[in-house]
């Protein structure tokens, strides 16, 4: 066994053992029976690539102690304390951090490294590295801006232009730097060209997210989450580490399927939510079909509720902005106790991040097995007595079926009006973030209970009990 | 330069493997699966470790990616776990 002398063959051993880990442990996380050990599992592969790089270092093994044990608490602070309703923030948070490493890891490779024309493809590498790790570190800190409504800032204001306007920029930039060492034969070099590009992509990755919101966001985040991937597996090419490769492609493909997914559940395809966006969509929106609506108090309501044998709850983004999982879920439980078969549609779409209604109504203690997806759900509508729509409203808009100009036309819904009741809980009339008005509210079938849905699920819960 | 085509290769195959693991997740685990992809992209931290410290500056800077790189790594494992365990069936 004298190989195993060799630090550097042990280490790879260890990487390559590693890299089995994280694989085992994604594909662990994509089936509910095994996701935790899956979680698990990823942490012990890379506890294993940490332990076995620190055996071999350049860096002072304080600093890194002192790194880790910073980081470590920090991270394990915001993880454990922030509520359950703030992940999809706290996701883009901790991914921007991990693009920063990344654009970090390549700004010390560029310093560390003089001998440009021996290895072309390191140069590359270090300016493909510092442009994805910038803009996933940066456009990952606007989604978090935007998504825990601090940043107000959206598509149209002369700001978010000039912003978009250096995110345009900074393609040629890319392609300038690249092939900076070829140029620099003929032309001068632009004096630290190095570093305006550094803060190029930074300011690039804002104009990259900026324009971006709303309903959106779950199509951003998943695909920042890819970016992040990515940059990792270049830091990898570049530094020549394989688990770093292989750990950081896993997470470009996983972001991308899902990124994928959530653009077919809005039938658009990633280049147009990215760079068109809904607001010039709608302005093809030519339904004027207003009618009367049929308003109900939460009373009436409690009564239809009372004589239902079956429901279905149809949460969006207002549940979360109203904190209601937790009413919903109380209700859902007396109407099973009452004997009426409850159910929830889930669109994949709804609320700000890829499963967000998942989590929140998980956080409520709402079992799984009652979560549905629109594919489930649809062929059964007519027989279900009442639909409750809490807070969403495009991704039940009856216009994406039945209206062939509609901006959304074509997006998969969960097909509420076919429903023999349906309830649309809201707080005003205005329309949904596609800025399309939604024909379901007029519908003869629909009553709607304006006002906090907190609120008035809370008057329906205790007309139950009384 | 074979280092670069093995390596590439190597990013390839994991790039259609990464793609085949998770074509078919349920809806209800996009975020912990996204979570927990997250925090693989922690993996950067073994990359910031690999970083030379040749001088002040070129410290700073690996020590700040690794720092940040940790808060990746630890909050990304932390908030899956605590989510993970809200979806129990009851």
């Amino acid at each position: 066994m004298e190989f195993l002398n060799n630090l550097a063959t042990l280490q790879n051993l260890v990487y390559i053992g590693s890299s089995v880990l994280f694989i085992l442990g994604i594909k662990m996380l994509g089936k509910e029976a095994t996701a935790v050990k899956g979680n698990y599992l990823s942490a012990l592969a890379m506890f294993s690539a940490v332990t076995i790089t620190c055996l071999n270092l350049e860096i002072d093994l304080k600093i890194i102690f002192a790194g880790i044990l910073l980081g470590g608490l920090i991270g394990s602070l915001i993880a454990l304390k922030v509520k359950m309703t703030a992940i999809p923030e706290m996701v883009a948070l901790f991914n921007g951090f991990g693009g920063l490493a990344t654009f970090l890891i390549a700004w010390s490779s560029f310093n560390d490294f003089n001998d440009v024309d021996n290895n072309i493809f390191q140069h590359v590498l270090i300016m493909l590295t510092v442009y994805i790790g910038g803009i996933t570190f940066s456009g990952s800190l606007i989604a978090y801006g935007k998504l825990s409504e601090r940043l107000k800032l959206g598509k149209g204001s002369w700001i978010t232009n000039i912003f978009i306007s250096f995110f345009y920029l900074s393609m040629p930039a890319l392609i300038y730097v690249i092939f900076e060492p070829s140029l620099s034969q003929f032309m001068p070099s632009i004096p630290s060209y190095f570093l305006i590009f550094l803060g190029l992509t930074l300011i690039a990755g804002v104009g990259f997210v900026m324009p971006i919101g709303g309903g959106d966001m779950p199509v951003v985040i998943s695909l920042l989450n890819s970016l992040s991937g990515v940059a990792a597996a270049f830091a990898g090419l570049l530094l020549l580490n394989n688990v770093l490769i292989v750990a950081g492609s896993l997470v470009g493909a996983s972001g991308l399927i899902l990124t994928v997914i959530m653009a077919k559940a809005m039938n658009r395809t990633i280049g147009n939510i990215l760079f068109v966006g809904y607001a010039s969509a709608s302005k093809f929106s030519s339904s004027e079909k207003q009618g009367e609506v049929n308003p109900i108090t939460a009373d009436d309501a409690y009564l239809i509720l009372e004589n239902a044998s079956s429901v279905l709850v149809v949460p969006g983004y207002g549940m979360a902005v109203a904190q209601a999982q937790h009413v919903v879920r109380e209700m859902g439980e007396l109407l099973e106790e009452n004997g009426t078969e409850v159910k929830y549609g889930i669109h994949p779409v709804a609320g700000r991040m890829p499963g967000h209604m998942n989590v929140l109504l998980a956080e409520a203690n709402v079992s799984y097995d009652l979560l549905a997806e629109p594919d489930d759900v649809n062929p059964s509508m007519d027989s279900v007595d009442v639909a409750i729509v809490i807070g969403a409203n495009d991704v039940v808009n009856p216009s994406a079926t039945e209206e062939e100009g509609s901006p959304i036309y074509g997006m998969p819904i969960i097909e509420v009006h076919h429903a023999k009741t349906v309830f649309v809980l809201k707080r005003s009339m205005s329309s949904g973030f596609a800025g399309v008005q939604n024909p379901l509210f007029f519908k003869e079938n629909t009553r709607m209970l304006f006002g906090d849905a907190k609120e008035s699920i809370g008057q329906i819960v205790s007309e139950f009990k009384d | 330069m074979e280092i670069y085509i093995l390596l590439g290769f190597v990013l390839l195959l994991s790039i259609f493997l990464g793609l085949e693991l998770i074509a078919k997740v349920p809806s209800t685990l996009h975020t912990p699966l996204m979570s927990g992809a997250n925090a693989i992209s922690g993996i950067a931290l073994v990359g910031a470790l690999m970083l030379s410290a040749d001088g002040q500056n070129q410290s700073i800077l690996a020590f700040v990616a690794i720092l940040f790189a940790s808060i990746n790594v630890f909050g990304g494992y932390l908030v899956t776990n605590r989510m993970l365990s809200m979806f129990k069936k009851k």
